[in-house]
Formats: structure tokens, C-alpha cells, sequence
């Protein structure tokens, strides 16, 4: 018998029943739709991850000053600013492995341009900073070795600022008051988006680091030769293990610290943090997954449920059609072909309202969903397989009955 | 079944010629059924041979007693068995939809044997729609639908008026004329008298197998039915 031939009599056979149909789809309009929902914000939450990966740049070692001992007692992370310009220079210089390795120095302070006014954070940086960051210069340009040289009172302005401070105008050119210090904006910085952390990390003011130190903050600072972390970025396809080692006992060195003692200094692979947390995400978004995919297996099980129903319902008619010449395979397929159709029509209303329930969580909730077409046809893979596995069943019952007793069945 | 077997029919040795119009009597248990089940294919004898139209059909199984019954064979039930919410047209299908027969040629063949049993005009109807001698007409048309080489009519009449029964009668007595071998079940002995052979059964074994010689015709009879009303 021919596919559309069945399929027509699967329709047929599902119209004389419309709420009961109705009411058995709705098992795997729910399942599918929950499937589609759940992938969607499960993927949204895991790309959210990959941005930050991305807007973090990759293979990116990060240095802290560590604790010191003082007479036994051990002060905490950052006590003390041990790390200095000339550690970043001598870890570029030495190792490498190292394709960038950026000091930065932060501070905070009031900027006002025009009528205009901000707190914000500013970063005292060399030019390797922006490298080592994956951050890209919008408009205008970076810094020139001469402004590092001479202390020029020159800024980047991240686009949280740009905005605060000149609205939609060009920023490039302008004069803005940093602490009260004059500087001439020479470019912006492109979008970065939100840190790990949640922080805004376009709220922010880039300066030449020897800027930072004479000019804005002044005091001790200014006297030593001391920065608040070091970024290194590290070359693609190095072993970043070996690397970590190598500026280790070489910061040791240049530090002077005992053997066995404490270093003085954190490193931070912030690569693997975020390994860690996109792996985490995925995990939540496969849970999901099969937290919706349970309710798409009692969906079928409803279908399986109103198939045994309905087969014994039709004993009569399974019958009078094997009388006429419909063979155990004949009667099989029709079964089988009503509870694909009656799943796969489910899957399709699902699809429709998983992607109204993705839509609106994103709309009312504000999370970032991901509606994906692997999605969705997995889903409708899935619903028709939910139809085929729940379906053989009865389907089967239905072929194996007898013709003259199916006949004589009241 | 159990253990031990219960013989239906034993000894029965019967040759229905092509053009027959057989009746087969007897009372509930006598094996009627079985033998009947065994005509249409829907059942193997557990001995013995049943040879349809030169072809040795008792070991068959499954799919091919289903492709005999399909190609050879027209079933006339009591209770009609008609597909409820489909229309006439599509009841006479239904037989074709197991023979790879394409759609237009389905049509046109129902619609003609519908034409022959004079529902042409009601094809669209469904059998909800149809009086009971109008849906055993269908059922004849379904039946004849594939061309068979032998039509079973279990109790056709059973469920029906007088009247309308003389009617099928004169139908099937028609199609038997017309060179289709009929073979009959029913208890009523009037009925009965329509075919020109009527084959007894009691127990398991035959009874009884006469030559009718001067079968009653049924439009005679329908007609005179009508004088006696009028």
C-alpha cells in the first residue's frame, strides 16, 4: 500500500477523534516545545560563556602581587605591591613562549568633559596591553612609544565612558579632566561587554602607564616602579604549563625568595577558570535538555496509550480489511503511520510554541536564549522516534490479530 | 487447543463447479462456519486440501491466503462491515488498496461496480446515510470489486426486511447469471430456495447436498410481494 494512501487513513482516523487526538499531541507539544526552550536557554547561557572567553582573549596568564611574611605573620593576597614594570619587561624578554606580557596600573577618579561628568576606573598601560587583551582600538588611535616615553597626557576611552561623557559625538580630539588633570582623547575602544564577574568592562579609561604613575597618581607610586598585575599572553600552541613554570622560578628569582618559601606573587591561568565554567554550562544546558526530554517520554507513552485504544476499539475494522487482502504488514504500517503522524503533528505545534516560550523568556526574563535549528530538528527527530517506538507496539498487536476473530469481535 | 483437538468438520468432500449458486445450511455447531472459514481463506485446514480455481491453497500462510482473498475472493457479511465516516466510493476502494492499484483506476472501477448495484447516485453518501439494503449493496460492490472468482455471503440477509432481502436475492441471482459463483450461508429455508444447490451440514459431516432444479427467482417473488401489498 502506498505512504500517502496511509497517511490519509492515519488523518482520517484522527480526525473521528479530534479531542482525543488533540489531547494525546498535547503530551509532545509540551515535551517538544520544553525540549526546544530548554536547549535554547541552556546554549544562550553556554555562547554567553564563549563571549567572555573571547572578550578575554585566549591563553592569558594573569599576575598578582602575592602575600609577604612578616615575622611569621603572612599578610594576604596583595599586600604588598611586589610586582614592577621591569618584571613584565624582563618575563618579555626571557621567556619565549610570551607573546605580550602588559603591566597595568589602576586607579580611580572623576572625569568631567564639558558639562559632563563621570567616576570611573582609569588603567595606567604600555602598548603591548591591548595585544595581550584582544581589545581592538574603535576610532582614533593607540599609543605611540613617544607618549609612554613622555608621559603624554593622551586617553582611550572605553565605550561606556565615550557615551557618559560626549553622547553620540566623536570623543576623538576632545579634552577631558581626569582628577583634574587635562588629557586629549586620542581613540575609543571597542565593545568588550561584560567581564566574568558581571563588571561593565567598557567603564574604563586606557593612559600611558608612565602617565598614570608622574602625572595622576602621584605619591609612592610614583616612586617605585610597581604595577598592580601583569597580563602575559601567551603564544598560540605553547605549553602553558611550561611557561607558568618558567616565569615562576624566574619572578622567584628576580625577587629573591627563598627555596621553600612562599611566592610572593599569585599567577592565574584565567583560560582554564573559564574552561571550567564553560564546561559547567554545558553540563546545565544537557540537564535541561533531559529534564524536557523526560516529558517528551510520557508524551509517547500517551500516544501509546490511545493507539492500544484505539486498536481495540477497530478490531472490527482490522478485520474486514485483512478479509479483503490487507496483509500483517499492511495493517502494521497503518498503525504505525497514525501514531508517527499524531507525534510528528504534536512536534510541529511544539516547535511553534518553543519558539514563542524561548522568545518570550528572553523578552520577560532578559536571559540571552540561543534558538538553534539543530534544536528543533532534533526535537522532531526525536517526536517522530517517540511516535515510532510507542506506536510499534500496538501497531503490532494490531497485525498479529486474527482475521475471523477480529470479524466476530463485538 | 488445551491439549486435545476438537475436529469442526471431518469427511467432507465437496466440489463447487465455477457458475454454483450454493446455500449452505445447518445448525449452529455443525460446522457451517468453519467451513465457510476455510472457503474464504481466512482460516488452514489442520488436514486435507481445499484447491481454489486449480490452486492448492490449504498450506498457504499469512500473506499469501491474504493475497488470495484479496485477488479471488468477495465477502458479503451480515452486519455489512462497512468503514464508518468513509463514503461508499471509498468502502468499494478498499479491497484495490491492497493490490497496488492506482488511485484513478480505484475510482473508476468502484464506481462502476457501483453503477451495477445501482448506488452510482449515492456514492458520497456514508454508510450512516444508507438504508440497510442500500449498505449490503455497497458491501456486494466491495465484494465484487476485484474481480473475484467467488463471492461469500454470510447471512447477508440476516439483517434485513423481507423485502430488501428479496431484493439482495435478486442481486446475487443476477451476478450468478451473469456466470459469478455465489456460496451462501443462511438458515432461513426460503432463502434457502433461491440457490440451486443447498448443501446440509450437522455435526461436522455433510447431511445433505441436493440439485435444486427449479431455484425460486427472486424478482418474481419481490414482485408478487408487492401485488399482495398493493
Amino acid at each position: 500500500m502506498k505512504w500517502l494512501a496511509s497517511i490519509r487513513i492515519a488523518l482520517r482516523a484522527l480526525r473521528v477523534n479530534k479531542l482525543r487526538s488533540t489531547l494525546t499531541m498535547l503530551g509532545i507539544i509540551i515535551g517538544v516545545a520544553a525540549v526546544i526552550t530548554m536547549i535554547a536557554i541552556g546554549s544562550g547561557a553556554q555562547s554567553r560563556v564563549e563571549e567572555q572567553i573571547k572578550s578575554l582573549g585566549s591563553n592569558l596568564i594573569m599576575l598578582l602581587p602575592g602575600s609577604v611574611t612578616s615575622g611569621g605573620v603572612r599578610m594576604g593576597s596583595g599586600s604588598r605591591n611586589t610586582l614592577t614594570e621591569d618584571d613584565a619587561a624582563a618575563i618579555q624578554r626571557e621567556i619565549l613562549d610570551v607573546q605580550a606580557a602588559a603591566p597595568q596600573l589602576r586607579g580611580t577618579g572623576h572625569v568631567v568633559a564639558g558639562n559632563n561628568n563621570w567616576s570611573t576606573v582609569f588603567y595606567g598601560v604600555t602598548p603591548e596591553y591591548l595585544e595581550a587583551r584582544n581589545w581592538v582600538i574603535a576610532t582614533g588611535k593607540g599609543f605611540e612609544p613617544s607618549d609612554l616615553k613622555g608621559a603624554a597626557k593622551v586617553a582611550l576611552l572605553g565605550e561606556t565612558v565615550a557615551t557618559n561623557l560626549f553622547g553620540d559625538g566623536d570623543p576623538v580630539g576632545q579634552v577631558i579632566r581626569i582628577r583634574k588633570v587635562p588629557f586629549t582623547v586620542i581613540g575609543t575602544l571597542q565593545r568588550k561587554g561584560q567581564s566574568l564577574m558581571g563588571q561593565d568592562q567598557d567603564d574604563v579609561i586606557l593612559m600611558p602607564i608612565s602617565t598614570a604613575r608622574n602625572r595622576v597618581l602621584g605619591g609612592g607610586a610614583a616612586r617605585q616602579r610597581t604595577v598592580g598585575s601583569i597580563f602575559v599572553k601567551v603564544r598560540e600552541g605553547a605549553d602553558m604549563k611550561g611557561v607558568e613554570n618558567e616565569m615562576r622560578s624566574l619572578l622567584r628569582q628576580r625577587h629573591r625568595v627563598q627555596p621553600g618559601a612562599d611566592d610572593d606573587f599569585t599567577l592565574r591561568n584565567l583560560s582554564e577558570v573559564l574552561a571550567a565554567r564553560e564546561e559547567s554550562s554545558r553540563i546545565m544546558a544537557l540537564l535541561l535538555a533531559a529534564v524536557a526530554s523526560v516529558s517528551l517520554l510520557v508524551g509517547g507513552i500517551g500516544i501509546m496509550n490511545i493507539m492500544l485504544v484505539s486498536v481495540t476499539e477497530r478490531t472490527r475494522e482490522i478485520g474486514l480489511r485483512m478479509a479483503v487482502g490487507a496483509r500483517a504488514r499492511d495493517i502494521l504500517t497503518q498503525f504505525l503511520v497514525e501514531a508517527v503522524t499524531l507525534a510528528l503533528i504534536g512536534g510541529l505545534l511544539g516547535i511553534a510554541l518553543g519558539i514563542a516560550g524561548s522568545v518570550a523568556v528572553a523578552q520577560l526574563a532578559g536571559w540571552h536564549v540561543d534558538l538553534r535549528l539543530e534544536s528543533i530538528m532534533l526535537a522532531v527527530g526525536f517526536a517522530a522516534a517517540v511516535g515510532v517506538f510507542f506506536g510499534f507496539y500496538p501497531a503490532r498487536k494490531a497485525s498479529r490479530l486474527l482475521p475471523i476473530e477480529a470479524l466476530r469481535y463485538e | 487447543m488445551d491439549g486435545y483437538t476438537v475436529a469442526a468438520l471431518r469427511g467432507v468432500s465437496l466440489e463447487i463447479a465455477t457458475g454454483e449458486f450454493v446455500a449452505v445450511m445447518g445448525p449452529s455447531g455443525s460446522g457451517k462456519s468453519t467451513f465457510m472459514n476455510l472457503l474464504g481463506c481466512l482460516d488452514s485446514p489442520t488436514g486435507g486440501d481445499y484447491v481454489l480455481a486449480g490452486e492448492n491453497v490449504s498450506q498457504l500462510t499469512g500473506d499469501a491466503l491474504a493475497a488470495i482473498r484479496n485477488r479471488r475472493l468477495g465477502f458479503v457479511f451480515q452486519n455489512f462491515n462497512l468503514l464508518a465516516r468513509t463514503s461508499a466510493v471509498e468502502n468499494v476502494e478498499l479491497p484495490l488498496l491492497y493490490s497496488q492499484c492506482p488511485a484513478d483506476e480505484r475510482r473508476r472501477r468502484a464506481m462502476a461496480r457501483l453503477a451495477e448495484v445501482g448506488l452510482d447516485e449515492r456514492a458520497h453518501h456514508h454508510p450512516s446515510q444508507l438504508s440497510g439494503g442500500q449498505q449490503q449493496r455497497v458491501a456486494i460492490a466491495r465484494a465484487l470489486v476485484n474481480d473475484p472468482v467467488l463471492i461469500l455471503a454470510d447471512e447477508p440477509t440476516g439483517a434485513l426486511d423481507t423485502r430488501t432481502s428479496f431484493e439482495l436475492m435478486g442481486l446475487l441471482q443476477q451476478l450468478n447469471r451473469g456466470g459469478m459463483t455465489v456460496v451462501l450461508v443462511t438458515h432461513e429455508h426460503d432463502i434457502a430456495t433461491f440457490a440451486s444447490r443447498i448443501i446440509t451440514f450437522r455435526d461436522g459431516h455433510v447431511l445433505d447436498d441436493q440439485r435444486v432444479a427449479q431455484p425460486a427467482d427472486a424478482r418474481a417473488m419481490l414482485e408478487a410481494l408487492e401485488r399482495e401489498a398493493a
